[in-house]
């Protein structure tokens, strides 16, 4: 009596609010897992940064210290630091335990539209509109960049790391990859004003979203297209896209505020998941786990799949 | 009860003392063992026990012998091979350390042995041996070591016997003396005074009656001067505590025997104490006078004869006055001699002065007159001229000296040759009058050039001097540039100069211009009016000129005001201002207008990618923990290339062709170097809207170019204007199929058409200057208009310093327009605009409106436009195709950017600076919910 063996079961999308967090700091400007996923950061128009727990709900901490609206986030692989940029066109090196400003960076001309850690979180990457992208030596006393990455035309929106490539999305329609092992610029047309990248998990492709409404799969070695992803709303606003925890799924926002989910090798729309009235401005997918986050309007949603158990309900 | 304890106390006897009482919980100490006891000196460390030479013993090592394994064994040798070499043990081998140290038993510290020790009679030395006579059990003991001199002289002594020297003689060759005239008073010898030894032993010899004429005698030896070093903090010539005074032995009273009862006179070492009699007592210069002393003496005194006279006042001692007190006249001889009492003893090495000093001779201020005033009157200086010679003779006589001759010198103003002149002496031929003269050539070049130098920086004072002014007087309503010179002139003519070191050439780039410059100051200098004037290049246009005479006035101040050292420490800015060349990306991102094509058929891949080598920083690899790719270049970002700054065809738009690769490469460069600012398409962000609307666009335009061929290109500035190449911005959205525009493009018109067609352009657009310069920044590559701009800079490649200065950075945001403008601007607009020179000195711009107002970038400003467009009403085409541009930016308008007008200020400086491009569209929005 052999059972046939049990069909691995598909990727589950998360579809199940599991909780909501008020974040109280006005728009949230965006929302980002830290590094194991444990932990959210939401950036507030009301210049200040918040950490949570978003599967428990608590807020953990709340950095302040910033001019401007906070624009984006980003926590150290070693959960140790934080950094912000916004729109004071500073960026701060946070340490996330006392909450203090570690560092600010300022030379950006405009408003900083998107910073990252490098993978050792030795260096910040800012994307500003002024459209240069700036390195900053978290290392050193240095107040100036480490190098600046002036080659786009126009604002920088996105900006990735990878261990040794820097991915740029720029408003002048190009997608630019600085390879620092190959010492190369890889810049791709895209056409439309880049609104987000990112990479694929397996680091072989790059997702790019535009103000075209579209989401475009490229080829990270080559620029081919591999994946066109439609039927979502982003023609006016900064929205984040992201890929799901295993590459499955591609996830992008929306302006008509549903989430959109594709598959991404058949490029068919798998989810729209509605999330509210409003414009859904930011998300961000757990690294390991179904599990999403996205931020409407002053509250963060926290999503997982449909046969999630609230562990806050059980323990 | 009490009592019987207290007896018992009394029985007790307790002896030794009583340990101390335990504290509670405290374990009675345990005495050291003797083994751990050490002997320790003052700071703790271990006292090793001396040697057996010293009276002690060290046991080797850590008290066991020898070594650390104990008894060191000697090593065997062979002596079979090698013998060993059987030495002597002497005691040294068994002897400590410390034994051989400085101030062990056996110092091997390197001294003069008695064989080669000076025999000259050391006076310290025997002054020691006189204080250890004095001292000694045996007073005088030292003398028998006088007596009994060592057998051995040192070599010294023998060489100089041997040559015939003589103790008690100097060295050196014997010399004659004059037989001494007999002694006054040969009988009495005279002992006060206090000659130095060598002094005292010549005396001695003067003594010698007579000396025959034909003998020589040995040179006088002389004491040498101690050179011991003064190592104590007592004062000059102190000598301690004299035992002879202060203990009072024998040989004090032998002296005084010697003395002959003279009182007050000293002897030699002034050992003779003035107190006679005492025995016994501490007296002497360290101790003074005590206050208990005189009666100690009496006290301690031993009643002598001695102390009491034996002669009733037969003699009085010493000073023979027998009782006169008045002046000593009568005993003129040794005069100074007795003085010396008073002064005391006299130091090593000095003598007392034979004759008095002189005293100084003082004169008198002279007496004034009564009638003198303390203030001098200046005679009028009056120039000798034939009428008022007779006045000047006045003046002169009665300042007291006669005018000098206007032709004649006066005889102090004559040099030599001038004297020799008068006097009709023939100049000495070739004798040199100055030292000049003797200098090579080449020095006196040199000289000459110094000289230059130095004339030249005067100049540049003045001129700075000048230019200050001129600065200050800028601030007013400028005249004419020419009566703003003169004013300079004016004051620059009452300074002197000083001169002022400055190797400063700022044009050295351009040596004729240099030229002029230096021209310039040496004018200045000299004060000419013109001077300005007179250096300039006539062949330059009046704008030039004006142009230079300000870079002239201007440079004199700044390259003047930096001193020459200072200079040196700089180098030349590795890109200059004025250089023509700029740099450029090597590479270029190429045309969209294909890469547009192949989004539109989504053929993503070679068509859309663009690869640059790319330079990280090697710090920025170093933090990624990444190789250098590029470990020996010291670039960073994209590879740079100088390009001609003011080439024509780096504004060209030359659409891509086989043929043409690198000129589309150059074109490409220069729009990346104008970097940021630039965005060639009106919008990116309607692009799919604006797409619809491109096809009527496009077809106009390519129906325009195909009524426009190649031999068009002669007629009227609206058939050029339609026929222009199209730039990347119009073929962004019309151009992706305009085959038919390389085939124009190709055939590059020349730059005389470019003249020719636009020459007049300038004109109609002068009055609009500032806004041009308002919308200079404005990147904007609109259609049909980048064959125009670049016919513009044609002209003013014609007049490279005029484009130079037509570049500098715009100043103010744009006022409000004229409606009559608009159209030109409109049309402007599109052009592509030239790169971001930033020029440092901005005035200038102002001087030449006319040549730089084509300037166009648009990205800043681009809403504004909109607003104008909207508001205004333009003819025909660009009416509508703004109004496709305005139609097609939704994003644009549901966007909340501030309109420019409002632009954030620090936009604006930003911008103007050339940092931050397309404002315009840079920003994504991001939607706002209440919450």
């Amino acid at each position: 009596m052999a059972f046939p063996e049990p069909k691995p079961r598909g990727p589950e999308l998360p579809q199940k609010r599991v909780k909501t967090l008020d974040c109280g700091q006005g728009a949230v400007r965006a929302v980002r897992f830290n590094v194991d996923g444990n932990y959210c950061l939401t950036c507030g128009s009301d210049k200040t940064l918040k950490l949570w727990n978003p599967l428990r709900g608590t807020l953990l901490r709340t950095y302040s210290g910033h001019g401007y609206e906070v624009l984006d986030a980003a926590g150290s692989f070693d959960n140790s630091s934080l950094c912000s940029g916004g729109g004071d066109k500073a960026v701060v090196l946070w340490d996330v335990a006392s909450g203090q400003v570690v560092r600010k960076f300022r030379g950006h001309a405009g408003k900083v539209n998107t910073v990252q850690f490098n993978e050792e979180a030795t260096v910040i990457l800012s994307g500003s509109i002024d459209s240069s992208i700036r390195c900053w030596d978290c290392r050193s006393r240095r107040p100036e960049p480490v190098q600046t990455l002036d080659e786009a035309r126009d604002g920088i929106s996105s900006v990735k790391v990878s261990d040794h490539e820097v991915l740029s999305g720029s408003v002048d329609g190009r997608v630019r990859r600085y390879d620092l092992r190959m010492g190369q610029l890889f810049s791709d047309y895209v056409g439309s004003p880049i609104t987000c990248t990112c990479f694929s998990r397996d680091g072989q492709c790059t997702l790019v979203s535009s103000l075209d409404s579209t989401l475009r799969l490229l080829d990270k070695d080559t620029g081919e297209l591999l994946g066109e992803y439609t039927g979502h709303k982003n023609q006016e606003y900064k929205l984040d896209c992201c890929l799901s925890e295993r590459d499955t799924h591609v996830v992008s926002c929306s302006e008509d505020g549903k989430v959109y989910f594709w598959d991404l090798v058949e490029g068919a729309l798998a989810l729209a998941l509605p999330v509210g009235p409003g414009v859904v401005q930011s998300l961000a997918y757990h690294p390991t786990e179904p599990c999403l986050l996205t931020a409407m309007g002053g509250s963060v949603h926290c999503w997982r799949e449909e046969a999630y158990e609230a562990e806050g309900g059980t323990g | 009860m009490a009592a019987p304890d207290s007896d018992s106390d009394e029985d007790l006897v307790s002896y030794g003392t009583g340990l101390e009482p335990l504290e509670e919980g405290e374990r009675p100490k345990k005495p050291i063992p003797l083994q751990d006891q050490t002997v320790r000196d003052e700071k703790g460390r271990y006292k090793r026990f001396h040697g057996a030479f010293s009276g002690g013993f060290s046991a080797g090592y850590f008290n066991t012998v020898g070594s650390k394994e104990g008894w060191t064994p000697s090593s065997f040798v062979s002596s079979r091979q090698n013998r060993a070499d059987k030495s002597v043990l002497g005691p040294e081998d068994f002897m400590d350390e410390e034994d051989l140290s400085e101030f062990g038993i056996a110092p091997k510290a390197i001294v003069t042995t008695d064989d080669f020790a000076s025999k000259t009679k050391d006076r310290i030395r025997e002054k020691a041996r006189q204080l250890a006579a004095a001292t000694a059990p045996i007073p005088g003991a030292t003398l028998l070591d006088d007596l009994i001199t060592p057998a051995k002289l040192s070599i010294g002594f023998e060489l100089l016997r041997k040559m015939g020297w003589k103790e008690g003689q100097g060295i050196g060759p014997r010399v004659k003396r004059r037989p001494r005239r007999q002694k006054p008073d040969p009988g009495v010898k005279i002992y006060g005074c206090a000659l130095p030894p060598g002094g005292s032993e010549g005396s001695e010899e003067e003594d010698d009656d007579y000396v025959p004429e034909n003998v020589t005698f040995a040179p006088k030896d002389v004491t040498p001067v101690d050179f011991t070093p003064k190592d104590n903090v007592h004062g000059l010539a102190y000598k301690g505590l004299d035992p002879h005074q202060a203990l009072f032995g024998t040989s004090g009273e032998h002296f005084n025997l010697f003395g002959g009862g003279s009182q007050g006179t000293s002897n030699l070492l002034g050992e003779i104490g003035v107190n006679k009699g005492r025995k016994l007592g501490i007296s002497g210069q360290a101790f003074g006078v005590g206050a208990l002393e005189e009666e100690d003496d009496d006290i301690y005194a031993t009643e002598t004869l001695s102390k009491y006279d034996t002669i009733l006042k037969d003699e009085e001692p010493g000073d023979g006055l027998y009782g006169w007190t008045a002046p000593r006249q009568y005993k003129n001889q040794k005069e100074s001699e007795k003085d010396l009492r008073y002064i005391g003893k006299i130091l090593d090495g000095f003598s007392l002065a034979s004759k008095p000093l002189s005293s100084k001779k003082t004169y008198p201020p002279p007496e004034l007159p009564r009638d003198y005033r303390p203030v001098h009157y200046f005679r009028p200086v009056v120039a000798a001229t034939s009428e008022n010679s007779r006045l000047l003779q006045v003046l002169s006589e009665s300042a007291g000296k006669p005018v000098p001759d206007a032709g004649t010198h006066s005889r102090h103003q004559l040099n030599a040759s001038k004297r020799g002149e008068l006097l009709g002496e023939t100049p000495v031929q070739g004798s040199a009058t100055s030292v000049l003269e003797f200098l090579s050539q080449k020095d006196k070049e040199r000289i000459k050039e110094m000289k230059q130098a130095t004339d030249l920086k005067a100049a540049q004072l003045k001129a700075r001097s000048l230019a200050q002014i001129a600065s200050s007087s800028r601030s007013q309503p400028s005249s004419a540039d020419v009566g703003h010179c003169s004013s300079w002139h004016m004051a620059l003519s009452g300074r002197t100069a000083t001169t002022r070191a400055s190797n400063f050439k700022p044009f050295a780039k351009d040596p004729e211009k240099q030229k002029r410059y230096e021209e310039f100051l040496v004018n200045m200098k000299q004060g000419q009016k013109d001077a300005l004037e007179r250096c300039l290049d006539p062949r330059m246009t009046e704008w030039e000129r004006g142009r230079e005479r300000d870079e002239f006035a201007r440079a004199a101040v700044l390259y003047v005001s930096s001193h020459s050292t200072l200079s040196s420490r700089f180098t030349h800015a590795k890109e200059e201002d004025d250089s023509d060349q700029v740099e450029v990306p090597r590479d270029q991102e190429n045309d969209v207008n294909d890469k547009q094509s192949a989004v539109k058929m989504k053929m993503f891949g070679k068509l859309t990618r663009d690869t640059f080598e790319w330079h990280p920083d090697k710090l920025l690899c170093k933090r990624f923990n990444v190789p250098d790719p590029y470990p020996d270049s010291t670039l960073v970002g994209l590879p740079r290339v100088k390009r001609d700054k003011y080439s024509v065809f780096n504004f060209l738009t030359i659409p891509e062709t086989a043929s043409l690769p690198t000129t589309q490469a150059s074109n490409e460069k220069v729009l990346q170097h104008q970097g940021p600012e630039k965005s060639r398409k009106p919008s990116r962000w309607d692009t799919s809207k604006q797409e619809k609307k491109e096809d009527s666009l496009s077809e106009f335009l390519s129906l325009a170019r195909s009524k426009v061929g190649p031999p068009k290109q002669e007629s009227g500035p609206l058939v050029i204007r339609e026929e222009e190449p199209v730039t990347e911005s119009l073929s962004n959205k019309n151009i992706s199929k305009g085959v038919d525009s390389q085939t124009e493009e190709g055939s590059r018109p020349s730059m005389d058409l470019f003249k020719a067609i636009f020459a007049s352009s300038s004109d109609e657009k002068s009055s609009s200057s500032e806004d041009e310069q308002g919308d200079s920044e404005d990147d904007q590559a609109g259609p049909g208009e980048a064959d125009f701009k670049s016919s513009q800079e044609t002209n003013s490649v014609e007049t490279p310093s005029v484009a130079h200065a037509s570049e500098p950075a715009p100043q103010e945001p744009a006022p409000s327009f004229p409606i009559q403008k608009l159209q030109i601007d409109e049309r402007e607009a599109f052009g592509p605009r030239l790169p971001p020179v930033f020029c440092p000195n901005v005035r200038q711009k102002l001087e030449a409106p006319q040549k730089e107002k084509h300037k166009k970038n648009k990205d800043k400003h681009k809403t504004k436009k909109e607003h104008r467009r909207r508001k205004e009403k333009v003819s025909s085409f660009w009416v509508s195709w703004d109004r496709r541009q305005a139609q097609v930016s939704p994003l644009l308008s549901s966007r909340k950017a501030p309109p420019p007008a409002r632009c954030d200020p620090r936009c604006e400086a930003s911008h103007r600076d050339g940092l931050v491009p397309g404002w315009g569209h840079v920003g994504l929005s991001i939607p706002w919910q209440k919450c």
